[in-house]
C-alpha cells in the first residue's frame, strides 16, 4: 500500500525565517503517528503543507498519492479530516447548522450531522448557537466535522486542547477506533504522556528540523534510553554504592534522598541488576520505570543540533555520547 | 457550481439572520420616500413631484447608500474568516478558493439585491399609490431599469468589497479601506472631474475624454443608465453637462457595470489563489 503522506526534502521559508528545513519522512497507512515538538517547531506548518494551504519553498509533498497544491488534490480533500489548532466556527450558527454546512461542502451524506454530533457527545447542544459553547464543546464540533464523510486520513492539530480529562479519554478511544478501521491518524501535540499509549510512530521536530522519525521502540533504541530503577532502603545505601557492578552501568547512581538511589539500567542488564539488588541489605522497595515519550523527547530535543543553535553542537554531541 | 451555491446559500441565510436584509431594505425605503417627498423642498413645495424628478432623486440616493451597504456587508467576508480562524478549516474542504469567493459574492449580492428591490420597490410602490398619474408603461420601464441597475451597482460594490477583504490582513484595515473606497468613488472622483470642468470651462479635450472617464466609476455608470434619459433636472445638471457630448446605448452602460463586477472578482481569484493561509 502506498504511504498516506510523503515529504521529500521539504523546506519552507518565510522571508529570512526557516519554518521547515529539509524534512524527509513518510507516514504509512493505518498508523497513528505523533507529530511532536515545541511550540514553533513546525508542526502546524507541516500539517498546512500537507493540506495544500501553503506551498513548500523547496521539496515536494505527496498526500494520498497526490501533490497537495494541485487541482486534482482538491477533490481528494474529501478523504481528509482536519482539525485545526484552536478551531473556530461561525458563532451565529448552531452546531448542527455548522456540521450540515460543512457536510454539504464535503459532499457527505445528508443526516450525518446528527449522528456525528451524538458520537462526540453534543446531541443535546446541537441546536444551540456555537457562541454559547464552551471551548471543549467547540473542540468536539471540530472533531465531528473532521469525521464527516468517513475520511481515510486524519490530521489533528493539538486535538485535546480545551478538553477535560473525560473528553480527552473519549478522544483517544475514537483514535483507537479509527486505527482499528484502518485509518491513518496524524496527531500533533506536546501532551506527550497522554499521547504515548496510542502512537505507533512519531516525527519529532525541533526548530523546523526533523530530529527523529520512526516507531517509538526504534526511537528509544536510537536514543539509548535505559530503564530507570529507583531503590529505596530502610537505612543508608552505602553498601550498594560500593558494589563493583554499579560502576559498570552507563551512568553513575543518583541519590534522590538520604536512602533513595536511582540507576539508569539498559534493558539487556535489567534482570542481572535486579538479582544483585535482591541481595542488598536494608532493601525496602524497588520501582522500575521504562523509558517514556517525555524522556525520549527531552533527550532528543535537547541533544539534536538545530539550525538556531549550531554553536552548541559540539557540546550537545558530547552530551549525547555521555 | 454546487459548492458555490452551498457557500452562497449560507451567506444569504446569514444576511437574513443578521438582519442585514431588513435593515438595508428599511433604510432604503425610508430614505427613498423621504427624498422623493422632500426632494423639491428647495423649489418651495413638498410632496411627490414629476416622475423624472423622483427617479433622479432615487438615483442620487442609491448612488450614495447602495455602495456603502455593499461595502459594509462584504468587506470582512474573507478577512473575517482569516481573523476568526475559520479560513484554514474551510479551505481544507474540497472547495476551490475561486468557488469560495464566488459563493460569498453571490450570497452577499443576493442579500443586497433583495434589500434593494424590497426597499426601493416598496418606496416606488408607495409613490405610485400616492400619485396615480405616474403609472405609465414608460414609468414602469424606468423603475425596472432603476432596480436592475441598482442591483448590479450593489453587486459591483460587493465585488470591490471582496477584493478589499482578500487583499487585507485585518478586519479593521479592511473596514478603513472600504470606507476610503466609498469616499473616493462617491465623493472625490466626481468632485475632481467637476472641479476641473468648472475651472477650465470645459475645453474640447475634456469634453472628449470625460464620458470615458465616467465609465471608470461604477457609480457614474449607474447614474448614466438612470439619468441621461431624464434631462438635467435637480442637482444633476453638472453631471449631465459632462456627458452631453456623448450618449451611450444602455447595453454599453450595462456591460460596463457587469465589467465592474467581473474585474474585481477576477483580481480576487488571482490574489487569493496565491495566498498562503
Amino acid at each position: 500500500m502506498p504511504n498516506a503522506i510523503e515529504f521529500a526534502e521539504i523546506t519552507k521559508r518565510y522571508g529570512a525565517a526557516t519554518a521547515l528545513d529539509g524534512i524527509s519522512a513518510h507516514i504509512p497507512p493505518g498508523q497513528v503517528v505523533g507529530l511532536l515538538g515545541h511550540n514553533g517547531a513546525g508542526k502546524t506548518t507541516l500539517m498546512k503543507l500537507a493540506l495544500g494551504l501553503i506551498n513548500p519553498t523547496n521539496g515536494r509533498a505527496c498526500v494520498l498519492g497526490l501533490a497537495p497544491n494541485t487541482v486534482e488534490f482538491r477533490e481528494a480533500r474529501s478523504r481528509i479530516g482536519y482539525l485545526p489548532e484552536n478551531v473556530a466556527f461561525y458563532g451565529n450558527l448552531t452546531g448542527r447548522e455548522i456540521i450540515d454546512y460543512l457536510a454539504r461542502l464535503k459532499g457527505a451524506p445528508a443526516g450525518e450531522a446528527g449522528v456525528l454530533l451524538e458520537r462526540v457527545g453534543l446531541a443535546a447542544a446541537a441546536d444551540r448557537r456555537i457562541r454559547t459553547y464552551s471551548k471543549g464543546m467547540r473542540q468536539r464540533v471540530g472533531l465531528a466535522q473532521a469525521l464527516l464523510g468517513s475520511p481515510d486520513l486524519f490530521l489533528f492539530d493539538e486535538p485535546t486542547t480545551g478538553l477535560d480529562p473525560s473528553a480527552t479519554r473519549q478522544f483517544f478511544e475514537l483514535v483507537n477506533q479509527l486505527r482499528a478501521s484502518g485509518k491513518t491518524v496524524v496527531i500533533s501535540s506536546h501532551l506527550l504522556a497522554e499521547l504515548e499509549p496510542h502512537l505507533d510512530s512519531a516525527l519529532i521536530l525541533k526548530n523546523g528540523k526533523l530530529v527523529a522519525h520512526g516507531t517509538i521502540a526504534q526511537m528509544y533504541d536510537a536514543a539509548g534510553l535505559a530503564d530507570t530503577i529507583t531503590i529505596r532502603f530502610s537505612g543508608k545505601p552505602n553498601g550498594l554504592l560500593r558494589e563493583a557492578w554499579i560502576s559498570t552501568l552507563p551512568s553513575p547512581p543518583r541519590m534522590r534522598g538520604p536512602s533513595v538511589v536511582e540507576l539508569d539500567v539498559p534493558q539487556a542488564r535489567k534482570l542481572d541488576v535486579m538479582r544483585h539488588l535482591m541481595g542488598s541489605r536494608n532493601l525496602s522497595d524497588i520501582v522500575v520505570r521504562e523509558p517514556s515519550l517525555v524522556r525520549l523527547y527531552t533527550t532528543i530535543s535537547s541533544a539534536a543540533p538545530a539550525a538556531s543553535d549550531k554553536v552548541n553542537s559540539d557540546e550537545q554531541d558530547s552530551r549525547r555520547r555521555a | 457550481m454546487n459548492k458555490i451555491l452551498v457557500v452562497a446559500h449560507k451567506e444569504f441565510r446569514d444576511g437574513f439572520r443578521n438582519y442585514w436584509v431588513l435593515a438595508a431594505a428599511g433604510v432604503y425605503a425610508i430614505l427613498a420616500l423621504a427624498i422623493a417627498y422632500f426632494g423639491a423642498v428647495t423649489a418651495g413645495h413638498v410632496g411627490f413631484t414629476s416622475f423624472d424628478a423622483t427617479i433622479a432623486s432615487l438615483t442620487t440616493l442609491a448612488a450614495f447608500v447602495i455602495p456603502l451597504i455593499g461595502l459594509l456587508i462584504a468587506h470582512d467576508t474573507i478577512v473575517g474568516e482569516r481573523d476568526d480562524g475559520t479560513l484554514p478549516l474551510l479551505l481544507s474542504y474540497p472547495v476551490s478558493r475561486s468557488d469560495l469567493v464566488a459563493g460569498k459574492f453571490l450570497g452577499h449580492s443576493a442579500v443586497l439585491t433583495v434589500a434593494t428591490i424590497a426597499g426601493f420597490g416598496a418606496a416606488v410602490a408607495a409613490i405610485g399609490i400616492a400619485t396615480p398619474e405616474i403609472r405609465t408603461p414608460a414609468a414602469w420601464s424606468s423603475i425596472a431599469n432603476f432596480l436592475v441597475s441598482a442591483s448590479l451597482l450593489g453587486a459591483s460594490f460587493v465585488g470591490i468589497a471582496c477584493l478589499i477583504s482578500t487583499a487585507t490582513s485585518e478586519k479593521a484595515r479592511a473596514a478603513g479601506l472600504a470606507f476610503l473606497s466609498w469616499f473616493f468613488v462617491v465623493v472625490v472622483f466626481d468632485l475632481v472631474l467637476l472641479g476641473v470642468l468648472v475651472l477650465t470651462g470645459g475645453n474640447a479635450i475634456e469634453r472628449a475624454i470625460y464620458p470615458y472617464l465616467l465609465l471608470l466609476n461604477p457609480i457614474d455608470v449607474f447614474r448614466l443608465i438612470n439619468l441621461t434619459g431624464l434631462g438635467g433636472s435637480g442637482g444633476n445638471a453638472f453631471f449631465i453637462g459632462m456627458t452631453a457630448a456623448h450618449v451611450y446605448p444602455p447595453a454599453v452602460l450595462y456591460a460596463a457595470l457587469v465589467a465592474w463586477i467581473a474585474a474585481p472578482l477576477g483580481v480576487v481569484a488571482f490574489i487569493f489563489r496565491r495566498q498562503e493561509i
